[in-house]
């Protein structure tokens, strides 16, 4: 490996596990526990490659200004992220799950108009529009099946792993909006600057996902 | 608005403050005289002009770039230019009609109403140049020199040249006869390299299988000089992509050639400004900077609107950025400070003063006690004499 790489992967105890489990495999480690160190900035075993840890849509940011060269991160981050300035080359296949619309099971009549509470306000409002539906979207940070429940509003949109915590609440998933996985983005500029290493790191990590 | 924002700048609206302003004009006129002596011609468009002749051509691309206001006078809808480019296209076609081969260069801010991304400036200067009335790949290749030459002359020795063509793509999509729906969503994938949904895209797709295998191998065919011979291999059944190909091979080694030790990338997917763009599209990458600071590419019949259609291609450079990461300098000029005078009718001292001047001092007429300096201009008997500054 020529170049120097800097990869930004997503924080989250189960995340940040697996996508280092990945990079394991083609030979890169950090020196430190990713899991228990409050350290920000890693350098690993490998003297040319060092990790950050950061937030999942502040590894779009990061990749996207090349402060980062390559990154990994949930399509739904990205959803929202507005998939500027980086390319996604490869599904890494992790933490796959699904971002749908979910309503109360037993829903009364709808008025023409819909509240819909998301945190994922772009990818909501784009679907919609795709629908030809005209919504009202409400953006929350959390507990989304409570919006239904409590009225503020009709349905949700929201990732969707088991369905457990709708059923708990008493609502559904209705519609499928897109499929989530872990994707591997790389900093446009880097991808051309830094070509034959990270087309290398592209090839191998396509080895280890299979 | 209150007394602590008064002074706020818009978002993404920039001034450029000494030294940096002097340094950015060093860039600015040193590329126009590159250009000056390539023969291009300088103009000047206006600030302002008519929406249609601005969007002309370009698509919805600069659609949502532009500032829009109403001309009183006409009642019809201006724009602020996002892009001096179309301008030069209406210059060539209307204004200059010059026959043959003309080329024009220019220099000059324009305004993003939406910026290219979160960091970029609102209001970048570009300095360009064009080509007209030329269609084969020595213009092509004129054009790349260029701008090569140009970012040498800045002591930028280690930028990276990305080649493309955006040809490729159009032939493919009109050969496999993809419906224009598709064909925006097919772009927009292959602009991500978003391989997942790329492969979900033209599964769906009614075409055969060798035609499903070629667009997905499209956006890989990138990195260095071995890709035009692997993208050989995967479009040998078609004559007319092969002949683009072998124009980009010409013109890759025209610029290897002419420029020794140049780094050469390719991306035969890169199809940055499709909308408009009709051939060879290229852009010169700087490490330091993290990005693209000069780009351009062949937009053949972006005149025919103004009646004139006809080969065209050209360049522009990005200069806030690039002047950031510029080493050109000039000597140091040393700085007097001149004493007052015994009043405003004092001529020896203003003759002495003009003297310095033209002698290539730089002169402040006050400022002693704030402002640093290497000389002042005092009276002895009479006499103003210079007095080296400790």
């Amino acid at each position: 490996m020529q170049d120097r790489i800097t990869i930004a992967v997503t924080k989250g105890d189960r995340i940040v596990g697996q996508q280092l489990a990945l990079l394991a495999q083609i030979g890169i480690e950090p020196h430190d526990d990713m899991l228990t160190s409050r350290k920000l900035v890693f350098t690993t075993k490998n003297p040319n490659v060092e990790l950050l840890l950061l937030r999942g849509s502040d590894v779009a940011t990061y990749v996207e200004h090349g402060i980062a060269d390559l990154g990994m991160a949930g399509r739904d981050v990205l959803l929202e992220h507005g998939e500027q300035g980086y390319y996604q080359p490869l599904d890494l296949k992790l933490g796959r799950c699904r971002i749908m619309v979910a309503g109360l099971k037993d829903e009364l009549p709808l008025p023409g108009r819909l509240r819909i509470a998301t945190k994922f306000v772009k990818t909501a409002k784009q679907y919609y529009a795709e629908q030809g539906v005209q919504v009202d979207i409400i953006k929350l940070y959390g507990a989304m099946e409570l919006a239904p429940v409590t009225g503020l509003a009709h349905r949700i949109v929201d990732i969707v792993e088991t369905g457990n915590t709708l059923k708990a609440n008493g609502l559904v998933a209705m519609e499928h909006i897109a499929d989530v996985s872990t994707r591997l983005i790389v900093n446009k500029t880097a991808m051309k600057m830094k070509y034959s290493t990270i087309h290398q790191l592209i090839e191998q990590l396509r080895g280890v996902v299979g | 608005m209150n007394t602590s924002d008064r002074w706020l700048l818009p978002d993404g609206i920039d001034e450029v403050l000494p030294p940096e302003a002097l340094n950015l004009e060093r860039v600015r006129r040193r590329l126009l005289d590159i250009f000056a002596i390539w023969g291009y011609d300088y103009v000047i468009p206006p600030m302002v002009e008519f929406l249609e002749s601005l969007l002309t051509g370009t698509g919805r691309d600069l659609d949502l770039k532009t500032f829009k206001i109403t001309d009183q006078m006409s009642g019809r809808m201006m724009g602020v230019r996002a892009d001096i480019t179309p301008q030069v296209a209406r210059i060539d076609a209307h204004s200059q009609n010059k026959k043959g081969v003309a080329r024009f260069c220019y220099a000059g801010t324009v305004l993003h109403a939406q910026a290219n991304n979160m960091l970029a400036s609102r209001a970048p200067l570009h300095v360009g140049a064009e080509l007209f009335g030329d269609s084969g790949s020595h213009a092509d290749l004129e054009i790349v020199s260029l701008m090569v030459e140009s970012l040498h002359s800045l002591e930028m020795p280690s930028v990276l040249i990305e080649l493309g063509d955006v040809g490729i793509f159009r032939l493919l999509v009109q050969q496999l006869e993809i419906p224009s729906e598709t064909e925006e969503k097919l772009f927009a994938l292959i602009q991500k390299k978003a391989m997942v949904e790329l492969e979900t895209c033209v599964q769906a797709l009614d075409l055969d299988a060798d035609h499903k295998r070629i667009m997905l191998e499209l956006p890989g065919l990138c990195g260095n000089a071995e890709v035009l011979a692997r993208a050989e291999g995967v479009f040998g059944g078609y004559p007319q992509i092969m002949q683009r190909l072998a124009s980009l091979g010409e013109v890759a080694q025209g610029i290897e050639s002419r420029f020794s030790g140049i780094q050469i990338y390719y991306d035969l997917s890169e199809l940055r400004g499709y909308n408009y763009h009709t051939g060879i599209v290229f852009a010169a990458y700087l490490g330091e900077a993290r990005r693209r600071v000069a780009q351009g590419g062949r937009y053949d019949s972006i005149g025919s609107v103004f009646g004139r259609d006809r080969g065209a291609t050209g360049f522009d450079v990005d200069v806030k950025t690039l002047a950031k990461f510029s080493t050109i300098t000039e000597a140091k000029r040393p700085v007097v400070i001149a004493e007052p005078g015994a009043g405003i009718d004092d001529l020896p001292r203003w003759e002495k003063i003009r003297e310095l001047r033209t002698a290539g001092y730089i002169v402040l007429e006050s400022g002693k006690e704030t402002v640093p300096h290497d000389f002042s201009l005092n009276q002895y008997d009479g006499e103003w004499q210079l007095t080296k500054t400790h």
